[in-house]
């Protein structure tokens, strides 16, 4: 792994890899001293074309927990509102001696052209980049799910995958990077993926998507959900007739106090709620579901650290071996349509 | 392949031995801007001699469809670059669109272009009109006096932008049966593709880009062949890019609608899965569509559905494309590489021999912009316009190395076959062996005739 841009082309192999590691950094993040020096000397930019405090003080957090000098460049303020390129931009980081450029961005894809172009060498982590992915929010998923779902099994968390597990996403799948990147690599580990939104907010072609598609909230809890995650919508999407009413989405698509208390009727007592945040409290979630025992909400941010901590190290402490794929599990990454199609 | 002897100076040239559209071959001697004989063993005293064994002549290339950017963004192309391109693409005639800046939509500014034109002297520019002040969409520009001025317009268009209240385009399509015009429609149903960025479908899906459905192209369309039927009036619609818009033109023209329909080259071959690179080179508008629109589009050209191939040269300066994806300009070049990648998409395919190149490269656009000196037979008595080309040539896109200013190929890298060796421009050599020779220098009383569009009827 050179960079870390999407979980679409994430390997089985790689992305255990990651889990596997942020474990052992979250062991870090429990102990008295904090801090590692593994990346000391080195430096990470976080590049942010978009304001998001919460990615941004978690991976840099994440980088300063492993030691590495931390600069924080925003695109307000800088001369990037003055019209500078994304390439002058890149190739003054590049000439500054950045080892990692963190980068979230508004436009799909941006990462990508980063990675891709030979503006700037250093590794690239997609912190976001407008309606493509957010890898390191999946890998934070996917590691919260992992270790309920080993948990639940009573087997440990490092080295195991998510055969079985079942995941219903509710909202905006056609404008979230998250959506996206949780579906390929919740694939990859071997989940078994529900997509639920009005059909107004699923992209054209996801029929092709490795996973399910409802349009009914109720009838996919009561088929049996494992882990519920509730994608952030913005009211304004109201405007542009994706939906009629906020009320009409919550009612529909939420997961209001109904839903919560269906998951006890239906004898679902081990089905986690989870939102990557910020949450809409009363729009896609109600707030006896974000506060209530099931969420994981804060679990989640605790874990973006450790898995930050661990992209950082795995990308920046030159061991780039792609290690050997495991062999308990039956999923593949080769088995997904669109892959094929590359 | 050519070469060329000496230059007694005669004007005089016999081109010996070439595959006339692909066929038996012949000679053709080209003197006083007109091709003077045809036949085999030919010969002329003092003529010079262009030995065309295993080359095929072919009427000059028309295109019906350039970005010339001058006036306004020569930083992007001028009229001098872009005819040099042309040139060395193969053709003898472009017409140039109208969103230029300021727009093309008085007979100040077309009679600008004409003149500027006339000036480089690479290939014959005939300026697009525009259809509407400024290409606002709002008010009809002065049609009538740009098709009077002495650039003679006789094609109208916002190209880059749909004539999309239905009204305006009813009028524009009625009011240009005055001077026997065309409306090129761009068809693109603005609220359908507000913000769009690529096609809509299986990889814009999984890429995040905001989608370009077909329909906001097929909707338009059908709109308009209704309209040319119900007002009689000529359409030509732009840049066809989806298997549905086929379909509604196949039907259109069995029901007697007077459309015309152009495809660009690199709707011919290219699809959507380039897009997964996020590499702007690929964002064009209308964008890359998918395999089977691709199928779909060469069957059409290849019937006759579809009648001409326009390139769409849309050349950009390196910064509009060296950027984000959804930052980028839309647009790629093409006078270069059209004829190429239309051998290698139509004729090593089997659908089109040279003779149905000639037709919708030459003879079916000539006619659309109403040019009599173009798209002609190479027959005694004919003008000059000549294309010579190499079809075994293969050669690898350069972009670096083009005449066009624009750096912005999709095919750059690309091995393509088929290679112009020679040109002629009202009997004058513009190219020799695969360069440019000298422009054709219009005397200066010519230089302020007429274009040669037919009179109004």
């Amino acid at each position: 792994m050179k960079h870390l841009l999407s979980t679409e082309d994430l390997s089985l192999s790689n992305a255990v890899r990651i889990l596997d590691t942020a474990e052992e950094m979250a062991a870090v993040g429990e102990r008295e001293v904090k801090k590692l020096p593994t990346l000391r000397g080195r430096t990470v930019v976080n590049l942010f074309f978009e304001d998001s405090t919460r990615t941004r003080i978690s991976f840099e957090a994440a980088a300063k927990r492993l030691s590495a000098d931390v600069i924080n460049f925003s695109a307000k303020g800088s001369s990037v509102s003055k019209g500078e390129s994304l390439k002058d931009t890149a190739q003054t980081l590049s000439a500054m001696g950045a080892d990692a450029v963190v980068i979230r961005h508004w436009a799909s894809g941006a990462p990508h052209r980063l990675a891709a172009t030979d503006w700037i060498d250093a590794a690239v982590i997609n912190a976001g980049d407008g309606t493509h992915e957010h890898p390191t929010q999946a890998l934070l998923d996917a590691f919260t799910m992992r270790r309920h779902w080993s948990k639940l099994a009573g087997t440990p968390s490092a080295g195991a995958d998510l055969t079985g597990m079942r995941v219903a996403i509710a909202g905006d799948v056609l404008h979230s990077r998250v959506a996206r990147s949780n579906v390929w690599l919740l694939r990859t580990l071997g989940a078994e993926v529900t997509l639920v939104a009005p059909p107004t907010l699923l992209p054209i072609g996801v029929e092709k998507w490795p996973c399910s598609v409802s349009y009914d909230l109720d009838a996919t809890l009561a088929r049996g959900v494992d882990a519920m995650m509730m994608l952030r919508v913005q009211g304004e999407r109201m405007n542009a007739s994706f939906f009629p009413t906020t009320r009409e989405y919550s009612r529909r698509w939420g997961f209001d106090d109904n839903r919560l208390r269906a998951l006890d009727t239906l004898g679902f007592k081990d089905t986690i709620i989870m939102h990557p945040g910020p949450m809409n409290r009363g729009l896609e979630i109600s707030s006896a579901a974000a506060d209530s025992p099931r969420s994981t909400v804060l679990a989640q941010v605790r874990n973006g650290v450790s898995i930050r901590m661990a992209a950082l190290y795995l990308l920046l402490s030159g061991d780039t071996r792609e290690p050997a794929v495991r062999t308990n599990s039956t999923s593949s990454p080769s088995a997904h349509a669109t892959k094929e199609s590359h | 392949m050519a070469s060329q002897q000496q230059d007694a100076g005669t004007g005089a040239y016999l081109i010996r031995g070439a595959a006339i559209l692909g066929g038996a071959p012949e000679d053709l001697l080209i003197r006083d801007g007109i091709i003077a004989e045809r036949g085999q063993d030919l010969s002329a005293d003092g003529a010079t001699v262009i030995e065309a064994a295993g080359l095929v002549a072919l009427p000059g290339m028309v295109d019906i469809h350039t970005h010339l950017r001058e006036p306004g963004r020569e930083d992007a192309e001028t009229v001098e670059t872009g005819t040099r391109a042309a040139a060395l693409g193969g053709y003898t005639a472009v017409h140039a669109m109208a969103n230029s800046t300021p727009v093309a939509d008085t007979a100040g500014v077309v009679e600008q272009v004409l003149t500027l034109g006339r000036t480089a002297g690479w290939v014959d520019v005939r300026p697009v009109g525009a259809v509407t002040v400024g290409l606002a969409g709002e008010q009809l520009a002065e049609l009538g006096a740009m098709a009077d001025s002495r650039a003679r317009v006789r094609v109208f268009s916002d190209d880059g932008i749909c004539v999309h209240d239905p009204v305006l385009m009813r009028r524009a399509l009625e009011y240009v049966k005055a001077f026997d015009g065309v409306v090129a429609q761009h068809a693109q149903e603005p609220r359908l593709t507000a913000g769009a960025q690529m096609n809509e479908g299986e990889v814009s899906a999984v890429l995040g880009l905001t989608g370009w459905p077909a329909v906001a192209e097929e909707s338009i369309i059908a709109r308009d062949v209704l309209l040319a039927q119900h007002v009689g009036s000529r359409l030509h619609v732009c840049h066809v890019s989806t298997a549905g818009s086929v379909e509604i033109i196949r039907w259109a023209k069995s029901r007697g609608v007077n459309v015309t329909a152009e495809v660009t080259p690199h709707h011919l071959w290219l699809t959507d899965e380039l897009a997964r690179s996020y590499d702007p080179v690929y964002k064009v508008n209308p964008p890359l569509r998918t395999d089977a629109d691709v199928q779909a589009l060469r069957a059409a050209l290849a019937d006759g559905t579809i009648d001409v191939v326009g390139t769409d040269h849309a050349p950009h300066p390196s910064e509009h494309k060296e950027c984000e994806w959804a930052q980028a300009a839309m647009g790629m070049t093409g006078l270069e590489t059209a004829l190429s990648v239309v051998q290698h998409t139509m004729i090593e395919t089997g659908l089109m021999g040279w003779a149905d190149f000639a037709r919708v490269t030459s003879t079916a656009p000539a006619a659309i912009g109403r040019l009599t000196d173009q798209g002609r037979p190479l027959d005694a008595g004919e003008p000059a316009n000549v294309t010579l080309v190499d079809p075994a040539a293969r050669w690898t896109v350069d972009p670096s190395k083009m005449a066009t200013m624009g750096r912005n190929s999709p095919f750059a890298g690309r091995e393509l076959p088929g290679k112009v060796v020679a040109m002629f421009f009202k009997g004058h050599p513009t190219v020799l062996d695969g360069k440019l020779n000298t422009p054709y220098r219009w005397l200066p009383e010519q230089a302020q005739l007429p274009g040669t569009a037919a009179a109004g009827h």
